[in-house]
């Protein structure tokens, strides 16, 4: 991973961490009155998995999807809108935070059912295929959605077909409360991509570069039509399931803290590109006091845009003919 | 005007939206080398290909979500589920995702596609190739479902849902497929959601679709000899729904029936019904009657499988029961 890369990949962590922590404060005033599923700590697979994409490729998120909007590009100010319900929303309010569809980035859905959109991106790597455009399609899911039919449907049809889709498993060890090593039946969930005829890499989805690098060559590989690849990041969601998750039932306050101090991705790669001179606490302070200015921006605007009409519940049912 | 059948129609249909927009393309089951079970896709694999004509394997769940995903990314898929009874494996992409799709996102992206199964009763098949699920598609907002009765209807109305901007569910009755029918030549649509009066009658209107529009001409052809001339209203697609048009037939016949395959609780009759009694109640003359199938599933012995539909024969008496109501203030 070049320098300037790294850096900038590390500058869209910090994107994503202070745009969901900025979302975590607004719903506990009461503003984002969805579920928030939170995407903090594990910054670094958007940020990897994202760095080489364009807006002509297809990525499909989940509901934990503001890592994936950030690192495509989705703007603040239009992600707080909706996650508010606001009419200036991506959605105009009506998706709401678990559905944002940001086609002109490349991020073509986010999905509140766990695994659906898994069988999309296939789909869409159907059509990159059919149209020989050189595009790829990301299909991101959690260790839950692993345990989904369609998932292995997938695989197999994007193998046989050669397609250009990269299954992206971010294993944060939780499907809520259920823990992978109960609900799996192998330690690594990459290894079923043998059974496909696909590789099948395990990363340290904490790890930029790591993650980045494997990403690197799956887009290489889908782009030059040599089919898809399963990249399975190991990572922690350091919050709850959703805002509010009663979780220390299943889990350690000791645990939480672990992964926090000793293997975040932020202060890992923070670590990373100060070892390499690449960045200073100077130069990070700045980089993160630009990041608060644009989310007090961000809130500003969702907080004037007015919520949407009751024109609207009927209006987007069906595209006009 | 040529002679065709109902199966080649939608063939034909297809194939000419092929040759007229590179980004419609076929998947499912057996659809290329096999040319579909039933033979309505024979010829396009040797016209268009393997990349345009896709033999999927027996998945269902992937074929309809890689169906939505490659519609959402701009093309403009056929699927095919070879019988409708296995869509249940890819509800969650028909009714979470197509349906929703232009909705979530407030306009940014659709899903142009068309999913075609057939459905319907049978004989030989037992219950798992024999549903009639219209009702459940009709009640997802965001889908349109379109089910033809003749030839001529199958190529005007697959013209027209291909070309659609919104998912489509295009259910074809199995026992219509080798039934023929004069076909227009050259190319025509029909729009989605335009009724067709099948044969005009001023006595009672007979609401119907697929293929139960036959079951009222028959029974409309054995009324005309007692003396009661019935309108066959065949609907064409339950979404969007020809309200003006049933309420334009009934208003002039004050008597209806609605006639479907269908399990008869919870149907497309009931909705139908609704529309009738409360546009229409103080111009009926009798009580709206709805005709379906007996709230069972098909079963295997011939005898038993012809008993749960719907007949000719219970039309006709329904028929006369409507006309010979009388009315008490």
């Amino acid at each position: 991973m070049e320098d300037g890369k790294l850096l900038r990949q590390y500058e869209v962590m910090l994107r994503e961490r202070y745009f969901v922590l900025e979302q975590c404060t607004q719903n506990s005033k009461g503003k984002i009155h969805g579920y928030l599923h939170c995407y903090t700590g594990e910054e670094a697979i958007a940020a990897g998995i994202c760095a080489d994409l364009n807006p002509k490729d297809s990525v499909f998120s989940t509901h934990r999807a503001e890592g994936h909007l950030v690192s495509m590009g989705a703007r603040f100010d239009r992600m707080m809108a909706e996650s508010f319900g606001r009419v200036d929303g991506y959605g105009k309010g009506l998706g709401g935070v678990m559905h944002m569809s940001v086609p002109e980035i490349g991020l073509v859905h986010s999905n509140g059912v766990v695994g659906g959109g898994i069988g999309l991106a296939v789909g869409a790597g159907l059509a990159h295929r059919y149209r020989k455009d050189g595009g790829v399609a990301v299909a991101f899911f959690g260790d839950g959605a692993s345990s989904h039919g369609v998932l292995y449907e997938g695989m197999n049809l994007a193998s046989i077909w050669k397609l250009p889709v990269i299954f992206v498993l971010e294993n944060n060890g939780f499907a809520i409360s259920s823990p992978a090593t109960k609900m799996i039946s192998i330690a690594d969930v990459a290894r079923r991509a043998d059974g496909f005829s696909l590789p099948g890499i395990v990363v340290d989805g904490n790890d930029l570069v790591a993650v980045y690098e494997a990403a690197s060559t799956a887009i290489r590989r889908a782009r030059a039509g040599e089919g898809p690849t399963f990249l399975e990041c190991k990572t922690y969601r350091t919050r709850g399931h959703n805002e509010g998750d009663p979780q220390w039932y299943y889990r350690t306050r000791e645990d939480v803290k672990d992964w926090e101090q000793n293997r975040d991705p932020v202060k890992r790669c923070k670590a990373l590109l100060i070892s390499k001179g690449l960045l200073t606490e100077e130069k990070d302070k700045a980089m993160v006091d630009a990041i608060k200015k644009e989310l007090a921006e961000a809130v500003a605007f969702a907080d004037a845009s007015p919520y949407p009409g009751e024109e609207y519940l009927e209006k987007y049912v069906w595209k006009e003919q | 005007m040529a002679e065709l059948t109902y199966g080649k129609a939608i063939g034909r249909a297809i194939a000419e939206e092929m040759r007229r927009d590179p980004d419609v393309f076929v998947m499912g089951e057996n659809v290329g080398t096999t040319g579909n079970i039933f033979k309505v896709l024979e010829g396009l694999l040797a016209e268009f290909g393997e990349e345009r004509v896709r033999d999927t394997p027996l998945a269902e769940e992937i074929i309809i979500n890689a169906a939505v995903g490659s519609a959402m990314a701009g093309l403009r898929p056929v699927a095919e589920i070879m019988y409708v009874d296995f869509t249940t494996f890819g509800l969650d992409a028909l009714l979470n995702q197509a349906s929703k799709s232009w909705f979530n996102s407030a306009g940014r992206v659709n899903c142009p596609m068309v999913l075609r199964c057939p459905q319907g009763a049978g004989p030989g098949r037992g219950s798992h190739h024999t549903n009639s699920l219209e009702a459940w598609f009709a009640h997802v907002p965001g889908l349109k479902v379109v089910l033809p009765a003749t030839p001529a209807d199958a190529k005007g109305l697959m013209v027209s849902a291909i070309r659609d901007d919104n998912p489509v569910v295009f259910l074809e009755h199995k026992q219509l497929y080798f039934t023929k029918g004069e076909v227009p030549d050259g190319e025509y649509s029909i729009p989605l959601g335009k009724a067709e009066i099948k044969r005009p009658g001023k006595d009672l209107t007979i609401v119907c679709y697929s293929i139960t529009v036959h079951t009222a001409l028959k029974a409309a052809e054995l009324l005309q000899k007692e003396g009661i001339e019935a309108e066959v209203l065949d609907l064409r697609c339950l979404m969007p729904l020809d309200r003006e048009a049933v309420l334009a037939s009934v208003a002039k016949t004050k008597r209806a029936m609605v006639l479907y395959e269908a399990p008869v609780h919870y149907g497309a009759g009931g909705e139908i019904v609704t529309l009738i009694q409360q546009e229409l109640f103080r111009d009926l003359r009798a009580p709206v009657r709805r005709i379906g199938g007996l709230h069972t599933h098909i079963a295997y012995a011939p005898n038993l499988c012809a008993a749960a539909v719907p007949t000719a024969e219970q039309v006709v008496v329904a028929a006369r029961d409507l006309v010979g109501y009388e009315r008490k203030a």
